[in-house]
């Protein structure tokens, strides 16, 4: 650390008048970002499913044709990434996961969504109850692009974006909370934008 | 948690600093080199890169790697930079810096994709684009050390106005008959125009690379699909995949 | 264009020079999925602000090994994927160089 330098003339393009519209330390880009972790998995429709697992009476299980069959919503939500920008008005498709979760009885307090390529985020599932959460599988009408997390990414708008993991295949409920990916490495287990809650400790 | 005591900090061979803006030299009308004075650098090896941190007066930071393309002979390091559209700290390094400025960084960092005389060759280098520059810093290491290892630079521009150091490589390669230097001009083309015009591919590796069975110590850097698309074609060809080192430029949002 | 997120071990020798006081891209690893050996620098690296964290993936089987996180005064690091690291400690010649001298 070079304490006090200042990059003569350098302001970042991040800057951003006050507006209510944004949660605190965020920008707003017009454009859509792909941030990923790993490789982009490449399942084919014939082989994906959407599962149920965990503590629940009976596992459940949609193929991709069963999940297309389920009754589908149009979600319009700004989406807030931890990395500061944020989205507004971005468009989507999907199931509403209390749709999923209709008739299912279960003692869980918690849900980790699972994925291709390994990806975990933990959630209390009372965040995704209550038209809080989808997995969506459009975005602006059209089907949802790999580099976004398709066939279908979980869509949870009100926290960061991190939570709404791409390729997402099922949720596991949970008596317990598990950290997922990055909650197990530092980030925050809940990830409320609007508290800023980046890291452990915000 | 709070009130537990933090151990210092120890001062690790990261450490940030700054560096005075010497000269500014422009390469081609998008690309600069930033040649620069750093007190107490300690040298560096061809291939490395420094990471440059900007700082605005609010505290607002972004941080970038850039290769070196100086010679560890040389007095002064330098990077090349290529202005992204778009981007954050391209636009600042290449437009707004100027001779006398300082630049916050850190390095020399890498040590996997380096060429030092001692290695010996033949060399194979393959670049895209601003790609060019750590194997800039290999072949200009490689004239400053009198090492006499043969080598070959395959080069993909997209005209020949882009095409970065060209006095140079020409000056290089033509005191130099162990050196040949190959352009390929993907987009458009001289009049008169005889050297490759296309995406390097198989049959453009197959002319101009050393054969497998001289081993050569390959070093590939530019854009992703370049550099898997070359590295897969060696491969092909019979190169032992343990020779070929390749450096991917990421999508840094410039 | 997504695949362009991925970029080689080389570009976290940043990352992983914070944390540890050796040049790291020289280490080899051995991934405890698939036990290929590698040198860090011919690993496969997703990182910031691309994604959140340095992740440090196998190029055989794109098992994690290495994982790098800094924030709010912390270093976290995550291994789990690595079955060993074998990590050169800089005090003798490389052993190009000295062949080459010979």
């Amino acid at each position: 650390m070079v304490e006090g330098f200042i990059s003569r003339g350098f302001r970042g393009r991040r800057r951003q008048p006050n507006n209510a519209q944004l949660p605190p330390g965020q920008y707003e880009t017009k454009g859509f970002p792909v941030l990923s972790a790993g490789p982009t998995p490449h399942v084919p429709l014939s082989e994906w499913d959407f599962t149920l697992v965990g503590e629940i009476d009976e596992a459940k299980r949609w193929s991709w044709e069963e999940f297309q069959a389920l009754p589908s919503e149009e979600i319009t939500k700004d989406i807030h990434c931890v990395t500061k920008w944020s989205k507004f008005g971005t468009r989507w498709g999907g199931v509403s996961v209390d749709t999923l979760l209709g008739n299912v009885e279960t003692s869980a307090a918690y849900v980790t969504a699972f994925c291709d390529g390994g990806y975990t985020t933990n959630l209390p599932l009372e965040d995704v109850t209550g038209g809080k959460a989808w997995v969506a599988y459009a975005y602006d009408g059209e089907p949802l692009e790999p580099a976004h997390g398709g066939p279908a990414r979980l869509l949870v708008p009100h926290l960061y974006f991190w939570k709404s993991a791409k390729w997402v295949r099922g949720l596991s409920l949970l008596s317990h909370d598990e950290p997922g990916f990055w909650e197990s490495l530092g980030y925050h287990n809940y990830g409320d934008p609007w508290r800023e809650q980046r890291y452990q400790g915000d | 948690m709070a009130t537990q005591p933090r151990p210092a900090a120890q001062p690790g061979r990261l450490l940030w600093r700054v560096g005075e803006v010497f000269e500014v030299v422009e390469e081609t009308p998008t690309t600069k080199s930033l040649v620069l004075s750093v007190p107490g650098w300690e040298g560096h090896k061809a291939g490395q890169h420094v990471d440059v941190r900007l700082t605005a007066e609010d505290g607002y930071q972004v941080q970038r790697s850039y290769s070196i393309a100086s010679a560890p002979e040389d007095e002064r390091l330098a990077i090349t930079v290529d202005r992204i559209e778009d981007g954050e700290v391209s636009p600042y390094l290449t437009e707004d810096l100027m001779a006398g400025d300082g630049l916050e960084l850190r390095g020399p960092i890498g040590g996997y994709f380096v060429w030092e005389r001692g290695l010996g060759g033949p060399l194979l280098l393959v670049a895209g684009g601003s790609g060019v520059v750590p194997l800039m810093a290999m072949l200009r290491h490689r004239a400053a050390s009198g090492s006499g290892a043969p080598a070959k630079l395959l080069f993909s521009s997209r005209s020949q106005e882009e095409v970065i150091y060209r006095d140079e490589l020409e000056r290089l390669a033509e005191a130099d008959e162990k050196l040949e230097v190959v352009h390929t001009l993907t987009r458009s083309q001289p009049e008169g125009w005889e050297g490759y015009a296309r995406r390097i591919d198989e049959e453009m590796l197959r002319e101009v690379a050393p054969s497998p069975s001289e081993e050569p110590l390959t070093f590939i850097c530019g854009p992703t699909p370049l550099v898997e698309a070359t590295a897969a074609a060696l491969v092909e060809l019979g190169h032992d995949p343990a020779g070929v080192k390749t450096e991917r430029f990421g999508p840094t949002g410039g | 264009m997504d695949e362009q997120l991925k970029l080689d071990g080389n570009a976290a020798a940043g990352s992983l020079g914070e944390v540890f006081p050796f040049e790291m891209t020289m280490a080899e690893v051995v991934c405890d999925h698939c036990a290929s050996e590698n040198f860090v620098g011919a690993l496969m690296v997703y990182q910031p602000p691309m994604t959140l964290g340095t992740v440090v993936r196998c190029p055989g089987c794109d098992n994690v090994l290495m994982r790098v996180v800094h924030n709010s005064g912390h270093y976290w690091l995550e291994m789990r994927g690595a079955r060993h690291l074998r990590i050169p400690d800089g005090s003798s010649v490389a052993a190009g160089e000295a062949a080459a001298e010979e």
